[in-house]
């Protein structure tokens, strides 16, 4: 589905992913653990079609399709879909107009007929259930004055309108207690089909327990250093970073 | 380009005045011709050279004349849903076989009324464009809602302006309300034809106690309209005011809001958008004067600018000794769509009084970039995502339209406009 070859991307001249090669297929969970500054929130925003970022070298290749080449709506179209780290607060645009026009361009794109106002609402309905969000947060202005953990919840609630084919969840789990870490858990986990792909970008292997990954892929310095099971993240939630790091510097020795 | 000076610019309108209403027409012309046009560098006019935009572009210092309309014209010009008074006119004269009013409303042309006191709100000392309108206005409009009448329909004040190449159009209208009396007023001009026109135009408004009026306005002027409009009003004991002000379009608009609350428990709303490109450039200014206690002032301006649009805000905020006890709240914000569009805006307070709360803030930026790349991520294009938070960010002054069809005939223009054009 997802296949990143070489990739090297820079923000201001800068360089911060240098050398990015990852195959994701569908159905499948992969989770991308590094230290800060990385490059792992990068990597989430090169795929969702950031502008800040230049990308130097390499492809980037979704269902066939050069991800690289697409606008950030092409991509969300297409079925990426990126949930924000910090989701944005939009004073003035209704959280409910927004979805129904994001969701009948996604529609239009893929030959769907749009949906009518009775229709999308019982979409909604059906799809709020999934993330235990309350409809009066959807009566008002997107994410304004929402809590961290609401934001978070509404991430999850727009991913289930949308149905991508890949998800990318950038620190979804920054800024959640335990209780909201299950909801938003439960509602990724019962949108996990054989036709989807989720990256999970996290610091923490705490979301892993509810979120279980087939491969855990360490990021340092920009690039994919290790990669292994959910045991390697068991071990680096008991180890640290700093033996990667140590492993890492050794082979550049050498 | 004129050779004339400022004194005589415009002489012969002053010589050709009509002969009613004579000492404020000699009061006009004297204030006039001692302020005469403002100067290159005249502090309220800084931003805004419309001495030299009016040289450049006036050829013919007259005053324009009445010309004839069908009714099918007016009706072609009204927007859809409206229902309530029509008050037609044609270069600032009222006519009257093709207006259509409320019958508690009073209503005849100026040079019908005798004694009526122009000039006594809106001063021609301070402002020599009022000169110029009290003393050469060919006629205007009085319009009277008596004592404990409530007109619940608006009342729509429908100008047809034609150039004929160059020539001044000057509107003078008076609004007198009773005591506890409630209207609402909306002023939309319609151009007639492309040509360069000058407006000068003064609206006086006298508010009785407890009054509750409305006065709402729309500015799409053709690409070479000049105008300058000065609306002012007293305001009285446990009165209300609101003032809305769309524009949209002309060459060089320039808009004096003067509010005066001199009634305690009174309060005084102005709210104003600008959704400017091409080189239009739109000038607001206001002015709220708190004399007595316990008033209130709120006022939000918002500004979209593209291309090399300019726009300029002043807001002066007056809370003099007396008036403990105020509230006064004042906002602008701006977003600039282009690297050439400029907006100068200025808020201005002077605070006599010691026991008041008084805010201001003004902002001016681009188009939020993580706002817009959330839209675009979500699948929305990008000029449809940069429509959704533009009119976000306009709607927050519209809202403040209180005539429902009104206000839906100005969102549809704003987010054609934010659609298509930004």
């Amino acid at each position: 589905m997802l296949s990143i070859k070489n990739l090297h991307a820079s923000i201001e001249g800068t360089p911060i992913l240098r050398g990015i090669n990852l195959e994701i297929k569908a159905g499948e969970v992969h989770a991308i653990m590094g230290p800060n500054g990385s490059g792992k929130s990068t990597l989430a925003s090169v795929l969702a079609g950031r502008e800040e970022y230049e990308v130097t070298e390499g492809a980037v290749l979704f269902q066939g399709k050069d991800l690289l080449e697409m606008a950030p709506e092409e991509r969300a179209r297409e079925g990426v879909f990126l949930a924000f780290q910090y989701p944005v607060e939009i004073p003035g645009v209704s959280s409910t107009n927004f979805l129904r026009t994001a969701v009948n361009q996604v529609r239009e794109h893929r030959g769907l007929e749009a949906l009518d106002a009775v229709k999308f609402l019982s979409l909604m309905k059906e799809k709020m259930k999934l993330v235990e969000i309350d409809q009066k947060l959807l009566s008002r202005a997107l994410n304004e004055g929402f809590s961290g953990g609401e934001k978070k919840r509404n991430e999850i609630f727009q991913m289930a309108m949308l149905e991508p084919k890949l998800s990318i969840l950038d620190e979804t789990d920054s800024g959640l207690d335990i209780d909201a870490l299950k909801v938003v858990s439960n509602g990724v986990n019962q949108l996990k089909s054989a036709e989807n792909a989720t990256i999970v970008v996290t610091h923490y292997q705490r979301l892993l327990d509810y979120i279980v990954p087939d491969y855990v892929h360490v990021l340092y310095k920009g690039q994919i250093v290790k990669s292994g099971t959910k045991d390697l993240a068991l071990e680096l939630e008991e180890k640290g970073y700093d033996w990667i790091k140590e492993e890492v510097e050794s082979k550049a020795i050498v | 380009m004129s050779t004339l000076t400022t004194q005589d610019t415009f002489t012969p309108i002053l010589e050709s005045a009509p002969s009613n209403f004579l000492e404020q027409r000699l009061q006009g012309k004297d204030q006039y011709l001692t302020q005469g046009l403002p100067a290159l560098k005249a502090e309220e006019y800084k931003f805004t050279l419309i001495r030299k935009k009016i040289e450049q572009t006036i050829s013919d210092i007259r005053n324009a004349h009445v010309f004839d309309l069908d009714r099918d014209q007016v009706n072609q010009s009204i927007f859809p849903g409206f229902d309530g008074s029509v008050l037609v006119f044609t270069n600032g004269r009222l006519n009257l076989e093709l207006s259509n009013y409320d019958e508690n409303l009073s209503i005849s042309k100026i040079s019908d009324q005798q004694d009526l006191p122009l000039g006594s709100i809106a001063k021609a000392e301070k402002d020599p464009f009022v000169g110029l309108n009290q003393a050469g206005f060919p006629d205007g409009v009085f319009i009277s809602v008596a004592k404990k009448v409530k007109i619940e329909k608006p009342v729509l004040l429908l100008s047809f302006n034609k150039s004929n190449e160059g020539q001044v159009i000057q509107p003078r209208v008076w609004i007198e309300a009773g005591d506890f009396a409630e209207a609402s007023f909306i002023d939309h001009s319609v151009s007639m034809d492309d040509s360069p026109y000058f407006i000068n135009k003064v609206v006086e408004i006298k508010g009785g106690v407890n009054s509750q009026l409305g006065y709402y306005r729309i500015q799409n002027e053709g690409a070479h309209a000049i105008e300058v409009s000065t609306l002012e009003t007293d305001i009285r004991e446990h009165s209300r005011f609101t003032s809305v002000n769309v524009s949209l379009s002309g060459d060089m608009v320039r808009n004096n809001l003067n509010l005066n609350l001199i009634g305690s428990n009174s309060e005084g709303n102005m709210y104003g958008l600008y959704l400017l490109n091409g080189k239009t450039h739109v000038d607001n200014h206001t002015n709220v004067d708190h004399t007595i206690p316990h008033a209130e002032s709120n006022e939000l301006y918002k500004g979209i600018l593209a291309d090399q649009s300019r726009g300029v805000f002043n807001g002066k905020i007056f809370v003099r000794q007396d008036a403990q006890k105020t509230n006064a709240f004042q906002q602008n914000n701006n977003i600039l769509l282009s690297e050439d569009a400029v907006v100068n805006t200025k808020p201005q307070l002077e605070i006599w009084a010691d026991d008041v709360k008084c805010s201001h803030g003004c902002t001016t930026g681009q188009l939020d970039e993580e706002a817009l790349f959330y839209l675009r991520a979500r699948g929305i294009d990008k000029t449809q995502a940069k429509g959704l938070l533009l009119y976000a960010f306009a709607g927050e002054v519209l809202e403040h339209i209180e005539e429902e069809s009104f206000r839906d005939y100005c969102i549809s223009l704003v987010s054609d406009r934010l659609g298509s054009k930004f």
